[in-house]
């Protein structure tokens, strides 16, 4: 039912109505995917984390069975862990939801989150706490007061917020799952060292608690700590010195803290980049421009990782809801079976797309009007162009990574140092033609030989993994060239024998004359210059010359190619607008252009001016813009009253108007007085000193 | 030791257990034995102890208690959130669950004393009856005169013992209350430390290594830490390293100074990290293993300062300290182009000769942080909401602190809470250099 729903919204407003349930459910099912496959990269990311994580629950269960003296020395000590997770705090929910759900299923079924939030004061937090360990609701004081009456049952008494109540429930749950299992007890030694499953608190961001809240706390479970194996788990967002900035010594030395670093959230995002932007595998792209906007959203605001993906999320869907080509980006079979489902209208479109356009340009008359007449043979051209499409893709990404993988470590990085800072360029435009990529070549053929013969083996190492013909010719060709490589190692022992420059510095002995000395000087110059290459600089060129081949026929700008529109998603200024917005320019339009919130036609002008008819307020702003700093409150309102008035079908000149209506006149006045008011609540207009009657104009520009 | 400890009304047997369990508060003890009187006596109606932490004055009343099997409730008045929390500890250790339930929720004092007393009649006491509370100074009002003077009000042999770690000026309320008696338990001394560390000896090694193991602990430490628990756990920390050449047969047990040349650069080094819990105790064992191949050192909390932060967030913090530590006036110097040439001297004003960095950060309003931060970053910003909400994760961060009320939404104010050699690491990583902008570096 409630996918339904979805799809109803979906439907609305779309464009080409036609075949909206199957763009629907292919933006399903590419969601579904992205979601899971971004799910299960976190969770792979942090699985190191986590595990050791799990280890030290583990340990700090079983060293409390332990009878060893250092360990009864240490018993006092509360375990904690200080998971260091970075300022991306949006995505530390699911890094705490994976751990939770870890710790549920292997060490304790104790496990408590709480956030700051929710726990104002220490009965909150103790609150929450019991709540989330013992499943229940625990009465508060405050709740019952509103039902005074009903507190008589003296049932609920018991049960305070207090961890001796915590003390009491977990001996009960530990004696019951005791006597309950006596047979196995037995049988099975290592079970009793899991018979005290620590209770695991988790304190989901540790900054924004309130430090004596904290400190209270840490001080009671100390107390406890005997009877309940406790345990905490501190996620903190900026660095471990938080602690002893929020915890004075005598409460920091209760705890025995270890320091857990997550991976930090550049390396996350090149992790996602790398495995579902830069994959044939997904056939939604983002064009250069969304991709841009997304990533510097990501590095200029907040470095969040779930962000990023929502952004990527927005743009498939807004791209299967404007674009009705959008059935084709697909897998390569459901494409090819969409072509042939495709109607007359969406025929039509095709034949409409700037790249569709400019393959027709490219072919000969006759093909041309087949092209732009007949159905059923621009069908056929459309799933070769699809199948086109795919390969560029798949020959696409790996010449990426080659090309990567050689310009990654020149120095000063020319074409960047990740790898998807080398994506936008090639989004951009031709690689090949920029100066960087120019730059990049020049350094490469510096290097070192056994430096471009790792570099040269890991491009191969790449190409190898990928199944398609010309990457596999690339790949045998790249052998080739290693192959010969290695072979100059053992044939170069031999050093070369450079004869024709030994002979003039022979003839120089004999000269003496200072213009021959001159002209054989400049001779040797020219002669190093073009000295004969070496075996290696040969070879080396010939492999740069192979690579620069590469690039230039696989890596051209999405925009190239014939169709891209299909899979392509180009509309960064509505990501922008929507991940990115600008309260103070949406105020502004707003009072702009009232029509573009309001939808009233009557309201709707052509040359940007405002309506007479429009809101106060938006009259009112549009006279102050037209004023200087300081506005003169008189003749505005005078400007005001003439605007509205002349909506009002009053005529200026005529004989009523010159009684004066008494009414109108200051029923307008005060429809002014608030206009003002509400400019001034807005922050545009704020009264001054400097003048009477007088306001100052606060923003510029715009008139 | 046995003799201190004789009190008629006590078996000898239960006050020898108590001895040997307070090892150096005999003094003490005495005198709270003899404030308590034989068990059926009426004692004082409340006793005030205090002294340092980790002098022993809860353990001993709990053992005293314990030992004596006397009736008694021990509390904490930092878990006793509410007053009532209080009374039901109170009532369910005295005189079990159903006293606790009679009590209505929210208790006031009335309502305890009340069922108190309804309690008591039903089992009068006839041993003394011991409340003994850890108290705050925050706590509530109303209840420290109550507690003095219980006695009176319940009508029962009851004594309330209070313990703290602040003197009894400090809590005093200043309409006046019932006087209690006032004890102290002094610090231990060196050579008491040494008595009471060596009593938790190894079980494998004999008692006399272990006291001269805590002899040269106290040596190093006695100096920088006088803190029983502190010094327990370094102790404890150190004692396996201490053990080593013995453990591998290289000393003899007796061989002290041979054993003291091998830890002493350890607890040297001990003292820099574990003392102020910059390592864990954990950390520190597995350092102690791995010390062999001294790889990778583990570093302490505070090394680990470094925060990576957003883009527009790291100039919204050079902004916010700029605005901390600038005066305002001295803005117009700074960030307009033509500023024309003002010299410091010519704007100093006579205040303002002290450093700003000396006197911390002040507040500004959130118009002065977005003008500076637009000055700032190099590029165009559209004032997008994600500025916005940057300066309030800044807050959550606790690298801003929030001066006005979180309800004032009209014009809020910050401050700047990160220090200057912070700043200096976040500005270096954008290539701006802030100790051009500051006015005191001028």
């Amino acid at each position: 039912m409630r996918e339904l729903g979805l799809e109803d919204h979906f439907a609305e407003g779309c464009e080409g109505a036609e075949n909206t349930a199957a763009r629907f459910e292919l933006c399903q099912q590419l969601w579904d995917k992205l979601k899971t496959d971004t799910e299960a990269l976190q969770d792979e990311l942090n699985r190191k984390v986590l595990d050791s994580l799990l280890d030290l629950t583990r340990k700090c269960s079983t060293t409390r069975q332990h009878s060893d003296w250092a360990s009864k020395m240490r018993a006092s000590e509360i375990p904690t862990a200080a998971l260091v997770l970075g300022v991306n705090v949006p995505d530390h929910d699911m890094t705490f939801q994976s751990l939770s759900e870890l710790l549920q299923q292997s060490v304790t079924p104790h496990v408590a989150s709480v956030q700051a939030k929710e726990c104002g004061t220490l009965k909150h937090l103790m609150k929450r706490v019991l709540e989330r360990l013992t499943g229940t609701a625990v009465d508060d004081e405050e709740e019952e007061e509103e039902g005074a009456e009903q507190t008589s049952t003296p049932l609920h008494k018991s049960s305070h917020c207090s961890l001796s109540t915590l003390c009491d429930w977990y001996n009960a749950k530990a004696r019951k799952s005791s006597t309950g299992t006596p047979g196995k007890k037995r049988s099975s030694p290592t079970k009793d060292e899991h018979q005290q499953p620590p209770v695991v608190i988790i304190f989901k961001d540790l900054e924004a608690f309130n430090p004596r809240v904290l400190q209270n706390f840490i001080l009671i479970c100390s107390l406890y700590i005997e009877r309940l194996p406790l345990m905490f788990i501190f996620g903190i967002a900026t660095s471990p010195s938080t602690i002893q900035h929020m915890l004075p010594h005598s409460v920091s030395s209760l705890l025995c803290i270890e320091l857990f670093q997550s991976l930090s959230c550049t390396q996350h995002l090149a992790t996602v980049i790398d495995k579902l932007i830069l994959t044939p595998q997904f056939p939604f792209k983002l064009n250069g421009k969304v991709m841009q906007v997304l990533i510097s959203i990501f590095l200029y605001h907040d470095f969040s990782v779930r962000n990023f993906i929502k952004g990527v999320q927005l743009a498939l869907l807004e791209h299967f809801h404007s674009q009705p080509l959008s059935v084709l980006c697909c897998k390569k079979k459901q494409a090819l079976l969409n072509v042939t489902q495709l109607g007359h209208l969406d025929l039509e479109r095709v034949r409409q797309l700037p790249s569709f356009k400019r393959y027709v340009e490219r072919q000969e008359h006759q093909e041309q009007v087949s092209l732009l007449t007949d159905d059923g043979h621009l069908k056929e051209v459309c799933q070769r162009l699809i199948k086109d499409l795919r390969k560029y893709h798949k020959n696409y990404y790996p010449v990426l990574r080659c090309l990567h993988t050689l310009t990654s470590s020149l120095p000063r990085y020319p074409l960047g140092k990740q790898i998807r800072e080398l994506h936008l360029i090639c989004l951009e435009k031709n690689v090949s033609e920029n100066e960087d990529y120019q730059s990049a070549m020049k350094l490469l053929k510096m290097l070192a030989k056994d430096e471009l013969i790792t570099l040269l083996q890991r491009c191969a190492d790449i190409l190898q993994s990928v199944k398609s013909k010309k990457m596999r010719t690339a790949h045998v060709q790249l052998e080739e060239l290693l192959a010969k490589f290695k072979q100059l190692d053992s044939v170069e022992t031999a050093p070369v024998v450079e004869e024709n420059i030994t002979s003039p510095v022979r003839n120089l002995q004999k000269k003496t004359d200072l213009f021959q000395l001159q002209k054989t000087l400049l001779e040797m110059n020219e002669s190093r210059r073009s000295k004969k290459l070496s075996p290696f600089e040969v070879l080396r060129n010939d492999a740069l010359e192979f690579i620069d081949g590469l690039v230039k026929s696989h890596l051209c700008p999405p925009e190239s190619q014939t169709l891209n529109e299909a899979c392509y998603y180009s509309s960064s200024a509505t990501v922008r607008r929507h991940l990115n917005a600008a309260p103070r320019t949406s105020i502004q339009a707003a009072l702009r252009t009232p029509y573009y919130y309001i939808q009233n036609d009557s309201l709707k002008t052509e040359d940007g001016s405002v309506s007479n008819a429009a809101p106060d307020i938006c009259i009112a702003y549009k006279l102050h813009l037209e004023c200087g700093r300081l506005i003169n409150l008189f003749d505005w309102l005078e400007a005001y009253a003439t605007v509205v008035s002349a909506a009002e079908g009053n005529d200026p000149d005529s004989d009523d108007y010159g009684k004066v209506d008494e009414v109108k006149h200051s029923r307008s006045s005060a429809r002014f007085i608030q206009a003002v008011s509400e400019l001034e609540f807005l922050g545009f207009i704020k009264s001054t000193k400097q003048k009477t009657d007088h306001v100052a104009r606060l923003t510029w520009g715009g008139c | 030791m046995t003799a201190l400890l004789q009190h008629p009304g006590y078996e000898d047997e239960s006050l020898q257990r108590v001895a040997e369990q307070l090892p150096c508060r005999e003094a003490q003890s005495a005198v709270l034995l003899s404030l308590m009187g034989q068990p059926q006596q009426y004692s004082y109606p409340s006793i005030f102890i205090y002294g340092h932490r980790a002098s022993g004055k809860s353990h001993v009343m709990h053992v005293l208690l314990r030992e004596l099997e006397l009736p008694h409730a021990t509390l904490s008045c930092v878990e006793c959130v509410s007053g009532a929390l209080l009374f039901e500890r109170v009532l369910l250790s005295l005189f079990g669950h159903e006293a606790a339930a009679l009590l209505p929720r929210s208790a006031s004092l009335s309502d305890f004393v009340r069922v108190y007393r309804q309690q008591c009649s039903l089992s009068p006491a006839e041993q003394t009856r011991f409340i003994v509370t850890e108290l705050l100074r925050d706590a509530d009002a109303n209840l420290l005169p109550a507690l003095l003077r219980l006695q009176e009000l319940v009508e029962d042999n009851v004594t309330v013992v209070l313990l703290s770690e602040i003197a009894w000026d400090k809590f005093r309320p200043n309409t006046g209350c019932f006087e209690p008696l006032l004890l102290h338990f002094p610090d231990y001394s060196k050579g008491e430390l040494q008595q009471i560390l060596s009593q938790d000896r190894h079980p494998s090694y004999s008692a006399d290594f272990y006291s001269s193991y805590i002899n040269i602990l106290l040596g190093v430490f006695y100096s920088v830490c006088r803190d029983l628990r502190e010094l327990r756990h370094l102790a404890a920390l150190n004692f396996s390293k201490f053990c080593e050449p013995v453990a591998e047969g290289k000393v003899k047990e007796t061989d002290t100074h041979k054993l003291w040349r091998n830890i002493e650069p350890h607890l040297k080094k001990a003292m820099q990290t574990v003392y102020l819990r910059e390592v864990s105790s954990l950390q520190w064992e597995q350092m102690q293993q791995m010390e062999e191949k001294e790889t990778g050192v583990v570093r302490g909390l505070s090394a680990h300062t470094h925060i990576e932060l957003p883009y527009y967030s790291k100039f919204l913090l050079i902004a916010a300290y700029l605005a901390s530590y600038n005066p305002a006036r001295t803005d117009k110097r700074f960030f307009l182009k033509h500023h024309g040439k003002i010299k410091k001297t010519n704007f100093l004003k006579k205040n303002e000769k002290t450093s700003n960095h000396l006197l911390g950060p002040k507040p500004f309003p959130l118009d002065r942080l977005l003008a500076i931060f637009y000055s700032v970053v190099d590029n165009r910003v559209a004032p997008t909401a994600s500025i916005f909400s940057q300066i309030s994760s800044l807050v959550t961060l606790q690298l801003l602190a929030q001066v006005s009320h979180e309800d004032q939404l009209d014009a809020p104010k910050y401050k700047c809470a990160v220090s200057m050699d912070f700043i200096c690491a976040i500005s270096r990583t954008v290539n701006f250099d802030i100790v051009k902008y500051l006015y005191d570096f001028l």
